[in-house]
This record gives C-alpha cells, structure tokens and sequence, in this order.
C-alpha cells in the first residue's frame, strides 16, 4: 500500500475539485482553516479559484511562526550575542523580523545558529560540542511540543549539561476560543488541523461545535483532503448539526495520542502567552515545569530587553485573525514582500501573505490567459 | 498542521527507534511517542519522531469515499471539457 | 542575490557582452565566437552522494558553457584553502577534478592556490572560469524565447540540492539520493548538432530550481511561460525527501539537468532522441511560451487550478510546518 500516490492521483483530485467547483450554495458562507500548512496546501493545489459561489475561505491562526511575538526572536538574539551560545532553530524561524534583526541576519554576523529538522538534532549538537552551550528554540503547536518534550527528557536521562531551549509553544483550542469571543468574527466552520489532531484528537474542540454551533472537520494536508474537509464541512452546515468530524481519519483517533499528550504533560506545564495580533491569552502556551527548569533558557541565560512597537502600518494581527485580505493592508506588496517582509505573516513560507504573494497575487489578473498543451 | 508524512517501518532499532522508508530514502526516527510499532507498519514522521501509527484501514475507506465521489461527479459531470479544466467559474 | 547583481554590481560593470546575464559570455576572440564563463564553488558539505566540490566545479563551469551552445575546451583553477585543511581530503577532490575533465573533455590549463588562515575560509572554496568556441549556427540566449516555443526539461529535477541538503541535515537517508551533477556535453552536443537554429534557449537550473531559470528566462525574453505541474519529472526519493523537510520540487537545485526551449515543431522529436539517443530516459515536454504577460510563469496544477510559480524568495530551509 502506498498512502501517498494513490491520494496523488491526478484524476481523483480533478474530479473531486470539479464536485467542490460545482457545488450550489445558496447563502454565502466562510469556512477558516487555522492551520498554515493547510493554507499553503490550498494555494499551492490552486485551490482558491476553484471554489464555488458563496463559499469563502479565511486563514485564521496556526502558524506558530507568524504568532510567535517579536519579543521572542528579540531574545532569542540577544541571549546569542550576550551568552555566546549556538541557537538550534527550525528553518521555518530563520528569517522571521525581530524588532532587532532575524536570525539569518545574526548568522551572517558570525553567530552560530544551525538549522534543524529535528529537536534530537539539537541534543546531537550538544554531545558534539561539550564546551559549548546549545539552546533550542521550540516553536510550534501540539504537534511538535510533545517531540520538544521528548528531547528534554532525553537530555536529563543522558545528563546533558549544555542544552536548554527558549520555549514558546503555544495551544491550538485556546486560540479557538479566542476567535470566536471575538462577536466580529463570521465564521460558519473550521477545518481543523490534521496533525495537531493526531495528538489532542476530537475531544478538545467539542466547544467548538456545541457551545458555539460552528462546524468543525478535522482534515489532513493532500489535496484531496482538503478538497473532502470543505464538502464535509459544506454537508454539515447544510443538515444544520454542528459536530467535530474527522477527515483525516488515517491519522487521528477520537482519543488522539495519550502517550504524546503524557510526554507534554510531564515535561511541561501550561502558561499565560503572547500571540502577536491576539496580544495575551490565558493559559495558551506552554513553560516548563520545574524539574526540568535547568533546560529553561530563559533563566539559564537572562537578558534585558527594550520594549519595542510593532511595525507601523503592518496589518499581521488582522490577517492572523482573518478580518482583513492581505490585499487590504497597506503594506502588501509594496513595502512588505517575501524578499523584504515587515511582519511574519510574509516571512513565514506559509504565512497568509507569503502564500498569496506566491500562489494567487496575480491570478486576479490573468483570467483565461496561456495557451493550450500539445 | 504541520509537515507529517506517513513512512514505512522497514527495521526496529532498539530501544527506542525505527529505520522508516518512502519513495527509496530511508531514514531513522524516534518512537517515544508511539507503541507498539511493528515493521510493515506506517508511522506519520513530524520532526525526526513517530507521531502516530497510520490506520491503514481507514486510509483504505478515506481512498475508496473519495474514488466513489470522484466517479459520482464524473457520471454527472456532461460537459466535461477535453483537458480537464472545470468548465465555467 | 538578483538584487545585488542589478542594482549593485551592473552599476559599474555593466557592457555588452555581461548584458544579457545569460550562463556564459558570448566573446569574440580571433574573429571567432567563443563562450566565456566563471564560477565559484562553496557548497558545504564538500563531500554529498553522487558528487564533491570538486566534481561540480568542472561540471558547473563545462555546463554554463554549454548552456551558449559552446564545445568547452580550456578550464582555469583556483583554490582557496583553509590552512589545516586535510590533504587527504584535498587528493580526493582533485581526483575527482581529474574524472569529471576526462568526461567533459577538458583541459584544466592555467590555475591558482591560496592558503589563508584558519577561520577565514570554510575548508575550501574553489573558483573555476571556462571558455569553449560556439558552434556555428548555434544562437542561444535567455532573450531567445519565443511565443509558441515549447518547453523541454531533460530529466528528474532536484536531484542534487536534496542530495546536499540531506548530507547537510544530517538526515542520514539511505538509498536513492545522489546529486545529478554531471558535465552534459555528451548530451548537449549532439543535441546541437542535430537541432541546430530550432534550440533557442538553454539554461541549467541550478540555485532556484527550475522556477528560478523559468523566471530568469521569461524576464528576458518578456514573454509568458506555462508550465503542466503533473508532467514536470520527479523521481520518487526527492519527492520523499521533499515533503519530508517541506520543500517545492521546483525549486529544489539541479546541476545535471537543463531547459532547451525549442521551436513547437520539433520539441517532441527532440524529447524522442534525448530519451532514445543521449541517455536522458525521463526528458518531457512540460509547457508552452504563450503571449507575453509581463514575465509571467503560470503552473497548471494537478487539481485543475492554475498557480504563479515565482521566483524563489531565498534560501531553501527545511521545515516542520
């Protein structure tokens, strides 16, 4: 069996983004995905032009690069240049602004930071150079925070003296919860995220469904996925019972993950935490808990910082939470571009911006243009 | 979110890992947040771990849902253009 | 990088022959036309599956030389070492220099060695420039394209920057994954030589992947390219490798692959005898150069969709989301 091709299969894919093209919706109605990858999957598949007559599709928050507060790559390079220790990231954090720089700019100073598919790829760092100390920066949701837990406790089994990591995990249904106390927000439904799912299953989006009557698919990141989340979710809001469903049935169980939500639990504790655009969210995020408080960067290596704004005419809070296109912010496309970006939405490769600016900037522009093949 | 791919167990590396392969590249990752894992199982990977076992049946019914609303639309579908582009938008 | 070039370095380098920014020079030298081309070669690590630094400075030099229609005949050498650096490993790659010019039917004639101190180069960094005599009839440059030209790419994409980006990550993947680079003048050559006039434009993509020469190419010739997602070949491992660390294919360095954007008569004759011929079993057509749209690349997507395929923003980085 081979999951992947056979979800590939072009012909499939066609026929069921015609369904989706051709569905009749009689009043308009706005799904959000909240997940970045799910954005760059629609945008990438060519998605968004293909959708039928009064169905809107909004990004919400679910990049954890585009929600991940200035203050944050600001420490990040500051406790490099006043600590001397090398910085284990993601790529996806490289080129995110701080109000001081980003962090391919601190390589270029000379700074160590390396590049890493893998938190295990941080404590490998670690072994490799003793005298040396290594912080990893841990990004990410509920998909990646158990695989951060998981590494720390790794390093306390193996006595590991010279890693930490600056935390800013931060959790999904909290977010929800956010939005949706936000009485502007028109939202119908939600395609939930597939892999943050496999760890916390259906369960912690109920609230979703029954307190707030949205509907709800938990959907996986093919093309076909995606094209299968938006009809299941179109079908429910036409029955009229809002419920959490799952389209990514491979991967998520009801239940979820127990084990991965153990590990999380066990290494970390949840917290008050910052989302640029949303500001505070109680109980969003995570810290680590105290035994395990010597991989905690943030004391092992404490800097001062100065407060700084955010960059002015920069709309990345409105985008997150889906009240404005990237189209209505002032900077889009002039100012703010992949090459140059002011806010993360832009630097993030699936930020809202970057994956408009790449995938549909120009389509507005260029109907029924190229000729045909052979 | 996030990337996840579903990747073959070719080989157990004790004691907490496993050599997984797609498409010829193989490489190894973490089991600590799975059980159970035997080898001819799927895993999804995120980040060089194991994040979960893949239900191959329900990849299985997810496939053939989808080939049945996929031959649905083509039976319906009458004016289907020659190169597959959706007619009208 | 594109930036940097126009707006930095053409302010006082600017004359015709660099003009077009094509892969290499068109010169004239004793009332010959001759190609002219340099590049410098950092990548780490020096040592990937499938190839070395030393291997891709003969290859990338012989291939932009190529790249202008030119049978490449004399290299210069230049190395830049690391004081300490390992002389076995220095042995290696000239060995492997020696391979790849006995491929590429070149001579390395002239050449330079330096040693700096320890910390101020990255092991080594190796400089090679190529010239080579155009072949006659054979006019090819990135403003060459034309509306209802075809587009052809002669192999798999993306072979070598997930070879070097595997090695680089330390994602020890086993099987399939080797760096496609390799001198094309076997290919090349002959190709030239039989479709002479109806070649209009070659370009090796190498940093930026096909999407960065697709752009390069429809700036210059000021023309739209459109491209069939689902024909573009990929093989299997760098696809794995692709979506496991995050990456488009199409963006994904090549460094044994070229574009030939031919007249639309003869492009599926071409595709039969690269596949048939010149040992490139998976060259395809994959799109057309339509009327001009600015310097638009447009992708036709699996789903039916269409999307713009840009030039690429910056470094290729794995990620997790």
């Amino acid at each position: 069996m081979k999951p992947l091709e056979e979800l590939r299969e072009p012909g499939l894919l066609r026929k069921l983004t015609r369904r989706l093209s051709s569905l009749r919706i009689p009043a308009p109605l706005t799904l959000m995905e909240v997940c970045g990858t799910h954005t760059m999957a629609i945008h990438r598949a060519g998605l968004p032009a293909l959708l039928p007559r009064n169905l809107r599709l909004l990004s919400g928050p679910g990049c954890p690069v585009c929600v991940t507060p200035a203050e944050y790559l600001d420490t990040a390079l500051a406790v490099a240049r006043e600590h001397h220790v090398i910085l284990a990231t993601f790529g996806d954090m490289m080129r995110v602004p701080g109000a001081t720089g980003d962090l391919a700019g601190l390589r270029s100073e000379g700074y160590p930071v390396e590049v890493m598919y893998s938190p295990l790829g941080a404590l490998e760092l670690a072994r490799e150079n003793p005298q040396q100390q290594v912080v990893f920066l841990a990004v990410g949701f509920e998909t990646t925070a158990p695989t951060v837990a998981a590494t720390v406790k790794s390093a306390r089994e193996c006595g590991l003296g010279n890693f930490s990591i600056l935390c800013a995990h931060k959790l999904i249904p909290p977010a929800l919860e956010a939005l949706l106390a936000d009485p502007e927000i028109a939202v119908d439904g939600f395609v939930l995220p597939g892999h943050v799912s496999v760890v916390l299953g259906s369960r912690p989006y109920r609230f979703v469904a029954e307190k707030h009557r949205r509907a709800c698919v938990i959907t996986g990141f093919e093309a076909v996925d995606v094209v299968q989340g938006i009809l299941m979710l179109v079908a429910q809001l036409e029955r009229g019972e809002p419920e959490v469903e799952i389209q990514y049935a491979r991967g998520v169980r009801p239940e979820g993950n127990a084990r991965a939500r153990a590990l999380m639990d066990e290494v970390f504790t949840v917290a008050d935490s910052t989302w640029r655009g949303f500001g505070p969210i109680s109980r969003s995020g995570l810290r680590l808990r105290e035994e395990f408080a010597q991989y905690d960067a943030s004391t092992r290596f404490p800097v001062k910082l100065e407060a700084q704004a955010e960059p002015e005419g920069c709309r990345c809070g409105k985008v997150v939470r889906g009240k404005v296109e990237p189209t209505e912010c002032p900077l889009f496309a002039r100012v703010c571009t992949p090459d140059n970006p002011v806010g993360p939405c832009m630097v993030s490769s699936e930020g809202t911006c970057a994956a408009f600016y790449r995938y549909s900037r120009r389509e507005r522009g260029e109907k029924g243009s190229g000729s045909r093949l052979g | 979110m996030c990337l996840g791919i579903p990747m073959e167990v070719v080989g157990l590396v004790p004691p907490d890992r496993a050599l997984v392969e797609l498409g010829n590249v193989s490489m190894e990752v973490s089991l600590q947040l799975v059980e159970n894992v035997s080898i001819g199982d799927y895993v999804i990977v995120h980040a060089g771990f194991a994040i979960e076992v893949l239900d191959v049946r329900a990849a299985e019914e997810t496939l053939q849902l989808l080939t049945e609303l996929a031959e649905a639309e083509a039976l319906m579908d009458e004016n289907e253009t020659t190169d597959g582009e959706v007619a009208g938008e | 990088m594109h930036r940097l070039i126009r707006e930095v370095l053409l302010q006082y380098l600017d004359c015709p022959e660099l003009t077009p920014l094509d892969d290499a020079a068109e010169v004239v030298g004793g009332g010959e036309r001759m190609a002219f081309s340099t590049d410098s070669f950092v990548v780490k690590p020096i040592f990937y599956p499938g190839g070395d630094i030393g291997s891709l400075a003969v290859s990338g030099t012989v291939n932009d030389l190529l790249m202008k229609g030119a049978r490449p005949a004399y290299l210069s050498l230049a190395f830049v070492l690391e004081e300490g650096f390992p002389m076995a490993d220095l042995v290696r790659i000239l060995e492997s220099i020696k391979r790849t010019c006995e491929q590429a039917e070149v001579s390395v004639v002239t050449g330079d060695t330096k040693v700096v101190s320890r910390g101020e180069a990255d092991g080594v960094f190796i400089n090679t420039a190529g010239v080579g005599s155009i072949l006659p009839g054979v006019n090819l440059g990135g403003r060459n394209a034309r509306v209802g030209d075809a587009i052809i790419v002669s192999g798999g994409i993306g072979e070598h920057g997930i070879a070097v980006m595997a090695e680089r990550n330390g994602l020890k993947l086993g099987g399939d994954i080797a760096s496609d680079a390799a001198p094309l003048n076997n290919v090349v050559l002959p190709m030239l030589e039989r479709f002479r006039g109806v070649v209009h434009v070659l370009r090796d993509p190498t940093r930026g992947g096909l999407a960065a020469s697709l752009n390069e190419i429809a700036r210059a010739s000021e023309v739209g390219l459109t491209v069939d997602e689902s024909l573009v070949p990929v093989r299997e491992p760098v696809n794995a490798v692709c979506d496991l660390l995050g990456f488009d294919p199409l963006y994904v360095p090549c460094e044994g692959r070229f574009l030939a954007i031919v007249d639309a008569k003869v492009a599926d004759e071409v595709v039969t005898v690269l596949r048939a011929e010149l040992n490139c079993p998976r060259a395809t057509r994959i799109g057309e150069v339509g009327d001009a749209s600015g310097g638009l690349v447009q992708l036709r997507t699996a789903s039916g969709g269409r999307r713009i395929l840009d030039m690429p923003a910056g470094e290729l980085l794995p990620r997790i989301c």
